[in-house]
């Protein structure tokens, strides 16, 4: 993975977090979720300053930021896409859907396009199981998708001007 | 009507019927009368009595007696006790706790008070997952307002008690509902299990003593003590007492959350109260219990569901997830479906769930593949009862439960695919081939125009040809044709 700098600002913004949980190290699954609130993902140069500033080891950070799915180490896409494989969805025809999706995309899953503009990621069930298969982009949430809406909804967020699209979304 | 009129509502009682962010609204349908019962007028040990009396189970699986857990608990000496909410709730397809926290959450929080005041402990720890942002916000705000009613705090009502609740955030990891691996992501660990014992009653969060019990546990709490043990063990068989509330989904007709009494059957759930099979199709099989519990035939439809009944099926009541199946499920890939799940979520702590599941998945997926063998469906069953023996917590100890139930209640589906290359319900694409049947074909071209990858080619109104090796199998051309002429086998 390529290196990054973080900005002093960013790097300040990680330490008042920490410091907010008053640096300890039980606090540390919190922080994260703060910290990945903030900057969208956790890559090993901000694992590494919030480590310093909760004074334990990096390992000990990856360790936990590997181990729940929720943290990620890879920015999501501008349009995060998520296909609900809860056991109602797979029913209900989920599978077909995530195929599609990487087929359209030509990405895997948990992965970003090219453009930086789409990720997939699977989801455990988003509690609308009644209108299930469902997928949500964003904060918007598609029920009964079937295979050949998806190009469709790709073509939602792929026109003109995104940036408008996602206001209206 | 008789959607409504099989159904009993203890913990869903004011869920939709209450404003949740108004505790004025919940007060007035009695929430914290129990806490005030309780602090003035019953001894800790007289609320145990009362609860263990009730006969409640912990609806997050397990059905162990709460109020046998509340007095273990209780009886450890120490000098700082914990209750944890487990609101986890990581069962796919599931969402009754989640419900319950937005619907009501003072019932939740009332609960959690009153089992700090049998226990002697003054925090309580809500561990719920992140991706219910709107149960967090409705917690918090009804933590707040409890607060400002003097319902949690210090000197709770005048009576000297004093109890708060804080909340912990889990982060996507199934095994994180595991009591002990939950306590370990609460100290901001990665939440791996350990061996019990000691059980959390006795060493738990912070190496105190603490109280693991489910939401919905918790929320039939204080139904009990206000209307009494008497009538609440009316409720229900003789060993699962009140009602268990089920999250209804799959092919069935009435998706979404229901209560009903312990020992209503299957049929009455599934055709009475979910308006039967969608589209007409029939019915194959309910699942329960999520990627810890098995799938049910229609021989079960007439039992009366209870936790023993259920085990005693080959399944488990679990968390309350119902998902019906019918005729285009193939029970094969539903077994493999919870195995992924399995291979996801295993912390990878311990060999036999770790490797052992990977190799049933890799068994699973030949078969559906159209390469396994018979000797395969010995080998799965071999190894199954291998991982069940062997594994650390529960979720290594029950995953083999998908397998092992679908062989046995639905053997044929596996031999059609080990011995004929056939997947019954269609669905294991490997095993299926759309042809064209060149007499009926009419060169229309409405499949050549839909095929997503170019697989089908033909001159207008002559016969077209599917590409084997391009077909994906994706079967809009056979839905597509209008003249019957595409053959799926
Ligand atoms: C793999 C695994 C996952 C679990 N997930 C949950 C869960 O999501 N919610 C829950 O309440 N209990 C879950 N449990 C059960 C808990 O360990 C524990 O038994 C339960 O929270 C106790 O509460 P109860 O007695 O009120 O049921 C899980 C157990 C295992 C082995
Ligand atoms: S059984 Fe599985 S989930 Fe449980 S401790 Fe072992 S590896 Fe982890
Ligand atoms: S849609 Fe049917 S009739 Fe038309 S070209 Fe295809 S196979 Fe032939
Ligand atoms: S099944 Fe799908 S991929 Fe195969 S030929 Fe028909 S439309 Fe094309
Ligand atoms: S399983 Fe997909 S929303 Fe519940």
């Amino acid at each position: 993975m390529p290196e990054i700098k973080l900005s002093e600002n960013t790097i300040q913004l990680i330490k008042n977090i920490c410091a907010e949980f008053e640096n300890k190290e039980n606090e540390l699954i919190n922080v994260l979720h703060r910290v990945q609130g903030k900057l969208g993902y956790l890559p090993a140069e901000v694992q590494e300053v919030i480590a310093k500033e909760l004074n334990i080891g990096v390992a000990r950070v990856y360790g936990v930021v590997t181990f729940y799915s929720f943290f990620t180490m890879i920015p999501q896409g501008e349009f995060p896409i998520s296909i609900c494989m809860g056991t109602a969805c797979y029913v209900r025809g989920a599978e077909q859907v995530l195929a599609e999706f990487k087929r359209q995309l030509n990405v895997d899953v948990g992965e970003s396009t090219n453009d930086g503009k789409f990720s997939i990621n699977c989801l455990r069930c988003v509690g609308a199981c009644g209108l299930a298969p469902v997928v949500t982009v964003g904060g918007k949430v598609f029920g009964r998708v079937a295979p050949s809406q998806v190009k469709e909804i790709i073509a939602e967020y792929t026109q003109s001007n995104s940036a408008d699209e996602a206001k209206s979304a | 009507m008789t959607v409504l009129k099989k159904q009993v509502r203890i913990a869903l009682r004011n869920c939709g019927v209450i404003d949740p962010e108004q505790i004025e609204d919940a007060i007035a349908c009695d929430a914290y009368f129990a806490l005030g019962k309780c602090l003035t007028t019953y001894s800790p040990d007289e609320v145990i009595s009362e609860i263990k009396t009730s006969g409640l189970r912990g609806r997050g699986g397990g059905g162990f007696p709460t109020g046998l857990k509340w007095e273990i608990t209780k009886n450890v000496e120490s000098d700082q006790k914990y209750v944890v909410c487990n609101a986890d709730e990581g069962d796919p397809g599931a969402f009754m706790d989640r419900s319950i926290l937005e619907g009501d959450p003072h019932s939740v929080l009332e609960a959690m008070a009153i089992c700090g005041y049998c226990i002697g402990a003054n925090t309580g720890l809500i561990y719920i997952r992140a991706e219910y942002p709107l149960a967090i916000q409705r917690l918090k705000i009804a933590i707040k307002q409890a607060e400002e009613y003097g319902l949690l705090g210090d000197d709770i009502l005048g009576s000297g008690f004093d109890f708060k609740i804080e909340m912990r955030y889990g982060a996507g990891a199934f095994v994180c509902g595991e009591e002990t691996a939950l306590i370990h992501s609460m100290e901001g660990l990665r939440g791996e299990p350990t061996v019990k014992p000691p059980f959390p009653s006795v060493s738990g969060y912070l190496g105190k003593p603490t109280n693991v019990n489910n939401v919905e546990t918790f929320a039939n709490i204080p139904v009990i003590i206000n209307k009494g043990a008497k009538w609440f063990s009316r409720i229900g068989t003789e060993k699962s007492k009140g009602t268990k509330v089920f999250a209804l989904a799959g092919k069935i007709n009435n998706v979404g959350l229901i209560e009903v009494p312990m020992g209503t059957t299957l049929r009455e759930v599934v055709y009475e109260i979910g308006g039967g099979i969608v589209n007409g199709k029939k019915f194959k099989s309910v699942q329960t219990g999520g990627p810890s519990g098995g799938c049910l035939t229609k021989d079960f439809l007439d039992t009366p569901i209870d936790y023993d009944n259920l085990v005693a099926a080959g399944s488990m009541m679990g968390s309350g997830g119902m998902i019906v199946m019918d005729e285009d499920d193939c029970m094969v890939s539903i077994a493999k479906f919870y195995l992924e799940f399995t291979l996801e979520e295993s912390c990878g702590k311990c060999n036999p769930c770790r490797i052992g599941n990977k190799r049933l998945h890799e068994i699973l997926t030949k078969i559906t593949e159209g390469n396994g063998t018979v000797e395969d469906i010995e080998r799965l069953k071999e190894l199954s009862d291998v991982i069940k023996d062997t594994s650390l917590c529960g979720l290594g100890q029950s995953s083999p439960n998908p397998v092992l139930s679908t062989i046995a209640n639905f053997e044929d589906e596996y031999m059609a695919h080990v011995k004929e290359g056939k997947c019954p319900a269609g669905q294991c694409k490997s095993l299926l081939r759309y042809d064209i049947v060149e007499d009926l074909c009419t060169g229309c071209t409405l499949c050549f125009r839909n095929c997503p990858v170019g697989a089908i080619t033909g001159e207008r109104r002559l016969p077209h040809f599917i590409d084997q090796s391009l077909c994906i199998k994706c079967g809009v051309c056979f839905e597509k044709c209008k003249f019957d002429a595409i053959t799926l086998t």
